[in-house]
């Protein structure tokens, strides 16, 4: 079992894109998905970062994918897909209509806003030439024990969502913007001011989602730290960690330290995790089959 | 899941609810008889409930002397004492004419929830099962007790007419083609 | 005409779907199969048998929905559900999962397949890949779009359009939302249900009346104001702006129904086959109610005449109305 970063889910400037991937470079992660996927109007903000970052990651011996966006709706976001499969590297379908623009025969990636939920998608899009699938995040141990086991036998290597706040909603409607009355048309692109996302509380002061653009994730952050063992067990080729602001080379690289030690390291890792994302509140309800937002363990005291 | 008792007293003190008192209880004894002969009509209602019918719902009928109690899966219809709240599930709040008109789908009950006109605390599972399972069984409250009612339903029918032209109640159902807004029936 | 599609949760609502005028009814099996499983709700295998035999003997058709995705390991019951729809007599089957479709179209070629909203298929490339993998006859599409876009979506594929004009409405591209299971651990796509009443629990708490799903405090209201279902993306939050101000009220879109009867000629035009009604959840009385209603607007719209003044305010979430996404200010 080894790592991939995911791509940014955020809006964060050229300069920080820059510096990120270079750090990224010097980790111990196997691969690297990157591409905007949230927001096609952020794209060309710093899509002439991509090809310097993928040569750096490349040369420091990342395999390494462009994403789709998560929801395409527009000419020009149909277009941009096109543009991605021509660059070349491996596409991950984050929408399944980016499978229109791939070659029928060329092998492709499958991100986490793709529904698969049992062996009958998986084997279906194995025969379409899917090599490589990021379940979502809300799917159980159970469900994806048995889809690792379809994954190796139609020769998909399955990933599962271990470290980053979960991706819960993608929407038509961005929240950024109308959270400053603002169309989304003329947004001045709000979602840079959060570059982890912008928080939203309940109104007795729970911290419980988090907002970017047209995207909803949990606030909480997802961690498999208790799960890698089970994972292992599994037949999970590879845990997916999704990039944020703050240390995340040293996250990924307490992720590798964890892969490589025996079974019982999680209160380890969780105390590690802490360390180094202070304030953040963690979770993995999902991998257990209960409340998303819910945390095993002793850590979750 | 589903317990029916032929002898509803016995599990009334099993429950230790206090017994609800005179001139209460033949009222209780009139409702639950109206209610058992209604589920025997419509078998559909406990299958739908499935393990809710176990719950006990305190029916709060806000322009009536006293609340009601519904147990269905021991096909109990009780009158309880206002003072004496017997412990419950789940309590749903609302006017006669609120609740008659959900019976008879003449309104909706999302809509009456909407609208503030009901209210309801506790097990929201039970009463979510509980409207389905009424609505899906048309029940035509004057048709059920002129059915119980033998050589007398007809009179009955009747009554029930000049009362709901009295009142605006709904206290039949609606017959599929009939014009919702036209009340002057 | 534009088809009708209206919903049934139960035996009784159908039988008042048709009554009131309904071209089709779709409607789903008493289990996880269907994204409206909800307590006492849907049909058992004998019931749906009898549904499909009352529409057909009045001329309307019966879709039946097995519009989650099917669990792996356990995709029996899903794939039986299909095989019992068929059996059942129905006009077609509305599916969502990608494993579920490759099935249907190999096991059951003659049933006519529909998309369901479930899988937002929100463009043409999504659309023309279900036709030309299954055989997909009919995508309903989700509620992203708007008009403009759903003409742009028609003049590029070869089957029909079915949109949502009434009823409840997703803020989130539908069939891709875990919201409901961080809360509560059970999601549309895995459970068939969405903020479930299971998980919901209302209290008064000085003076005010308080909605929880799970943990999460969802909505505040003054006692005696209306007091809406606390489903997630309609609850009330708030939210710190980069001054540290909070942001109070429905982030995500307020607790309002959508009633796109005015649009009904516009997306006529837009080349839209069928019109679909919300609330399989609802009562007989709603249903009967709306159909009637839209039945009416949809034969106006087909004559050419001026759409009817909606008179179903008070049947609406919040009492209040919107025409969503179809009007491109939403956003």
């Amino acid at each position: 079992m080894d790592l991939t970063v995911g791509p940014n889910a955020f809006f964060w400037t050229p300069d920080n894109l820059r510096a990120f991937y270079a750090g990224l470079a010097e980790t111990p992660v196997a691969r690297v998905v990157i591409g905007e996927w949230v927001c096609s109007k952020r794209l060309p903000f710093w899509q002439d970062e991509i090809p310097g970052a993928v040569a750096a990651l490349q040369a420091a011996g990342k395999e390494v994918a462009v994403t789709s966006l998560a929801l395409i709706t527009l000419k020009r976001e149909r277009k941009q897909t096109d543009d991605l499969v021509a660059m070349g590297l491996p596409v991950e379908v984050n929408d399944l209509s980016a499978l229109r623009h791939i070659p029928e025969g060329t092998p492709f990636w499958v991100g986490p806003m793709v529904n698969v939920y049992n062996e009958g998608t998986l084997m279906w899009l194995a025969r379409r030439g899917a090599t490589r699938v990021c379940l979502p995040p809300e799917l159980p141990l159970s469900a994806i024990a048995a889809l690792a086991k379809a994954g190796s036998e139609a020769g998909v290597a399955v990933e599962v969502w271990a470290h980053g706040r979960a991706p819960l909603a993608i929407s038509g409607r961005c929240y950024h913007a109308r959270l400053t009355d603002r169309a989304k048309d003329s947004c001045q692109f709000v979602c840079a001011d959060d570059p982890d996302g912008r928080d939203v509380d309940t109104l007795d002061g729970r911290a419980f989602l988090s907002v970017n653009g047209v995207q909803t994730l949990a606030r909480a952050v997802t961690t498999a730290a208790h799960q890698i063992a089970a994972l292992r067990e599994a037949g999970v080729a590879a845990l997916r960690l999704s990039p944020h602001t703050g240390n995340f080379a040293a996250v990924a690289a307490a992720y590798a330290e964890s892969l490589g030690s025996s079974a019982g390291q999680g209160e380890a890792l969780v105390a590690e995790l802490k360390r180094l994302m202070p304030g953040a509140e963690f979770c993995d309800g999902f991998l257990r089959g209960e409340v998303g937002r819910s945390l095993s363990g002793a850590s979750a005291a | 899941m589903m317990r029916i008792l032929s002898d509803p007293s016995v599990k009334l003190l099993g429950r230790s609810i206090p017994l609800p008192t005179p001139p209460l209880t033949p009222l209780s004894m009139l409702f639950s008889r109206l209610m058992r002969h209604v589920l025997s009509r419509h078998p559909s209602i406990l299958r739908r409930m499935g393990a809710t019918a176990g719950s006990r719902f305190l029916i709060q009928v806000t322009d009536m002397p006293f609340p009601i109690l519904l147990e269905p899966s021991l096909r109990r219809l009780t009158v309880v004492p206002r003072r004496a709240k017997p412990a419950h599930d789940t309590e749903i709040r609302g006017s006669l004419k609120a609740f008659l008109a959900m019976l008879h789908a003449e309104e909706d009950g999302d809509a009456l929830f909407f609208s503030g006109q009901l209210e309801i605390s506790g097990d929201t599972s039970s009463v979510v099962a509980l409207r389905n399972a009424l609505d899906d069984a048309e029940i035509d409250l004057t048709e059920e007790i002129a059915s119980l009612a033998g050589p007398a339903g007809p009179a009955l029918r009747r009554m029930s007419a000049l009362l709901e032209r009295r009142t605006g109640l709904s206290l039949s159902r609606r017959r599929l083609g009939e014009d919702p807004e036209d009340h002057s029936r | 005409m534009m088809e009708l599609v209206c919903p049934a949760g139960t035996p009784a609502a159908l039988r008042a779907a048709v009554e009131a005028g309904a071209h089709a009814v779709y409607c789903g099996f008493n289990d996880e199969t269907n994204a409206r499983n909800f307590p006492g709700l849907n049909f058992n295998r004998e019931e749906m048998a009898e549904g499909v035999a009352h529409a057909h003997a009045r001329g309307a058709k019966v879709l039946v929905a097995i519009n989650t995705f099917p669990r792996a390991g356990d995709q029996g019951l899903w794939h039986r559900a299909v095989a019992d729809a068929g059996a059942a007599g129905a006009d077609a089957v509305i599916l969502a999962d990608i494993g579920l479709l490759a099935h249907a179209a190999e096991k059951h070629p003659g049933l006519r397949l529909h998309l369901s909203v479930q899988a937002a298929a929100a463009n043409p490339d999504a659309i023309n890949l279900y036709a030309e993998s299954f055989g997909v006859k009919r995508v309903v599409l989700p509620r992203v779009l708007t008009v403009d876009e759903i003409a742009a979506i028609n003049r590029e594929i070869d089957v029909e359009t079915e949109v949502f004009v009434f009823g409840g409405l997703c803020v989130m591209a539908e069939g891709r939302c875990a919201l409901s299971s961080y809360a509560t651990g059970k999601s549309p796509n895995m459970n068939g249900v969405c903020s479930p009443a299971s998980h919901v629990a209302y209290a008064e708490v000085n003076g005010a009346q308080e909605a929880r799903l799970g943990e999460f405090l969802i909505h505040r209201t003054p006692k005696g104001a209306t007091a809406p279902y606390p489903t997630l993306c309609k609850g009330c939050f708030s939210s710190p702006d980069a001054k540290g101000n909070d942001q109070v009220g429905h982030i995500f879109e307020d607790p309002a129904s959508l009633d796109a009867t005015h649009l009904i000629p516009a997306l006529q035009k837009a080349g839209v086959s069928a019109l679909k009604i919300e609330g399989r959840q609802r009562s007989r009385a709603y249903v009967a109610q709306v159909v009637r209603a839209f039945r009416a607007a949809v034969e106006a719209a087909d004559r050419g005449l001026p759409m009817p003044e909606s008179l179903l305010a008070k049947l609406t979430e919040g009492q209040a109305s919107t025409t969503g996404a179809y009007a491109k200010i939403w956003r």
